[in-house]
């Protein structure tokens, strides 16, 4: 039971801190385009209302919370230019909506991005062939999605961003795998197990609460790649990370994951290679400063050296 | 000849000053482990390192309680107090001893007696060790037992990164201190009667 409180907490913080509430549409500059507008009339909102043709009255609805489309979230997001129908159907603008339109394809992301210069960068090829691989791909098949983890309609690079703290990237990151992992419905959607229940899986994890707060999932639960900014190849649990001393020791994995854009970044502006784990983040046996290991040699030797040299005086007067 | 005794350590500073040093040498040992360990050379694996830290670490801090109840119920805590006036002098004439007296077997300038267990190099070195030394690094190692306790950040840089920072440094520092007081224990007409003393408890001349 503690356990399970201790998962919602971390789910609740989780959720609260990357869902700021208070911003106002009206703040940013891009606005909703006008067929988005029509949309986001009813999907914007936890509520919407019609006139009624049947009853003739005008008629007030709870929206499907599963349908419902934060607009803040949405003008914050990658795709914050689009419109609803560059991606959904035309025929949506008419309400009730045709019932035919639910079995409309969902467009992928490498439906748009892929082979395409443009997003050359962010090599939606290389990231495909990954998730081919992913444990995900290989359990669900077609049925696992982008979207399944990469909400479209809210979608930042968080981890791509120079002005990310390491912190909201976990908390980004981490959030995307708690969406099915500890939602029971959404997971489901693709399988009739149970969720794993995380806590009890990592039980052997020394100060789980601290590790699951201050690293991603997938740190441990995917390869260690130098070609991609992250990952996409879900591993089987059986060859997730298990070694302490992978992430804690100077060759830390954590150099090449969490802290990899930032890590970049640094070495180009500051030159040696743990100055992001020095100022953000503190991981035993990663964190090992030149200077404070020079000066703390020169002590250990001038000790040692005057305790020998001591030693040695000792030994001749004693002749 | 008959030798001449002094019954300077209570068999209670005795037991703290056998389990301190325990832990302390199991503490640098771990503690090297975790922060220079690496994949393919660990000294210690690093879960096993990292509970032989949290142990001794515990262990280590009741029994600096202990010392200094010890201390506060004893007159054991008047050998760490010292007149700062020449104190430099006093220290410079015990650091020459070590240096030259020594050799020339000129005799100790500050001989031991029972109001006086110390020398100035001792006392000054032993006050620091464990009233600023110990104190701060246990104070630093609470911290990383319970990094919620900590400030997220301290003027930019990580509070848990500086803790551990100051832990590391003075957990080095104490480790400096064992290397040094190992040694000079070994100072004297026989290298291991200060050895026997502290088991003992019985300072020989």
């Amino acid at each position: 039971m503690e356990k399970i409180f201790l998962l919602l907490i971390f789910y609740f913080l989780t959720f609260v801190y990357i869902h700021p509430t208070s911003v106002n549409a009206q703040d940013n500059e891009i606005e909703l385009g006008k067929s988005s507008k029509l949309c986001a009339n009813c999907h914007g909102s936890k509520y919407y209302s019609f006139f009624n043709k049947v009853t003739e009255e005008q008629e007030r609805k709870r929206m499907n919370p599963y349908f419902f489309i934060d607009t803040v979230k949405y003008l914050q997001g990658v795709h914050k230019n689009f419109s609803c129908d560059d991606c959904h159907a035309y025929e949506y603008r008419t309400y009730p909506h045709l019932a035919e339109l639910k079995l409309e394809p969902k467009f992928s992301c490498i439906d748009c991005h892929g082979g395409d210069e443009t997003f050359a960068k962010y090599q939606f090829d290389d990231i495909e062939k990954e998730v081919e691989n992913s444990v995900h791909k290989t359990a669900f098949g077609f049925k696992f999605k982008c979207a399944s983890c990469h909400d479209l309609h809210s979608y930042k690079p968080v981890a791509r961003d120079e002005n990310s703290m390491i912190k909201e990237i976990v908390i980004s990151d981490n959030q995307m795998c708690l969406s099915c992992h500890n939602d029971l419905s959404k997971y489901q959607i693709l399988t009739d197990h149970n969720s794993p229940e995380l806590i009890k899986t990592h039980d052997w994890l020394p100060n789980q609460e601290l590790h699951f707060l201050n690293v991603r999932c997938i740190e441990c639960h995917t390869p260690t790649t130098d070609t991609l900014m992250v990952s996409h190849k879900i591993l089987p649990k059986e060859e997730a990370v298990h070694l302490c001393a992978d992430c804690h020791s100077t060759n830390t994995i954590l150099r090449d994951k969490l802290y990899k854009y930032a890590v970049k970044q640094s070495r180009s502006d500051q030159g040696y290679y743990n100055s992001v784990i020095l100022n953000e983040a503190y991981v035993i046996g990663a964190n090992r400063n030149r200077y404070l290991n020079w000066i703390s040699l020169i002590i250990l030797g001038a000790t040692l050296g005057g305790i020998f040299i001591h030693i040695i005086m000792r030994i001749i007067k004693k002749k | 000849m008959e030798k001449h005794k002094l019954y300077l350590y209570p068999v209670w500073l005795r037991v703290w000053h056998g389990i301190n040093a325990l832990c302390i040498i199991l503490l640098m040992i771990s503690g090297l482990s975790m922060q220079f360990g690496s994949i393919d050379y660990p000294l210690i694996s690093f879960k096993t390192a990292v509970v032989m830290h949290n142990i001794a670490g515990t262990l280590a801090g009741f029994s600096y309680l202990f010392f200094i109840i010890g201390n506060f119920l004893s007159d054991n805590g008047m050998h760490y107090r010292f007149r700062v006036k020449g104190f430099v002098d006093r220290l410079t004439k015990q650091g020459m001893y070590y240096l030259s007296g020594y050799f020339k077997g000129e005799a100790k300038p500050f001989p031991i007696s029972k109001e006086n267990k110390f020398n100035p190099l001792q006392r000054g070195s032993y006050a620091i060790t464990m009233y600023i030394l110990m104190p701060i690094t246990i104070v630093t190692g609470i911290g990383l037992f319970y990094p919620e306790l900590i400030f997220d950040r301290i003027f930019e840089i990580s509070g848990v990164q500086l803790t551990a920072v100051t832990h590391s440094i003075f957990g080095f520092f104490i480790s400096i201190f064992l290397v040094i007081h190992l040694y000079v224990a070994s100072i004297g007409k026989n290298p291991l009667r200060n050895y026997k003393s502290i088991l003992n408890g019985y300072h020989e001349e």
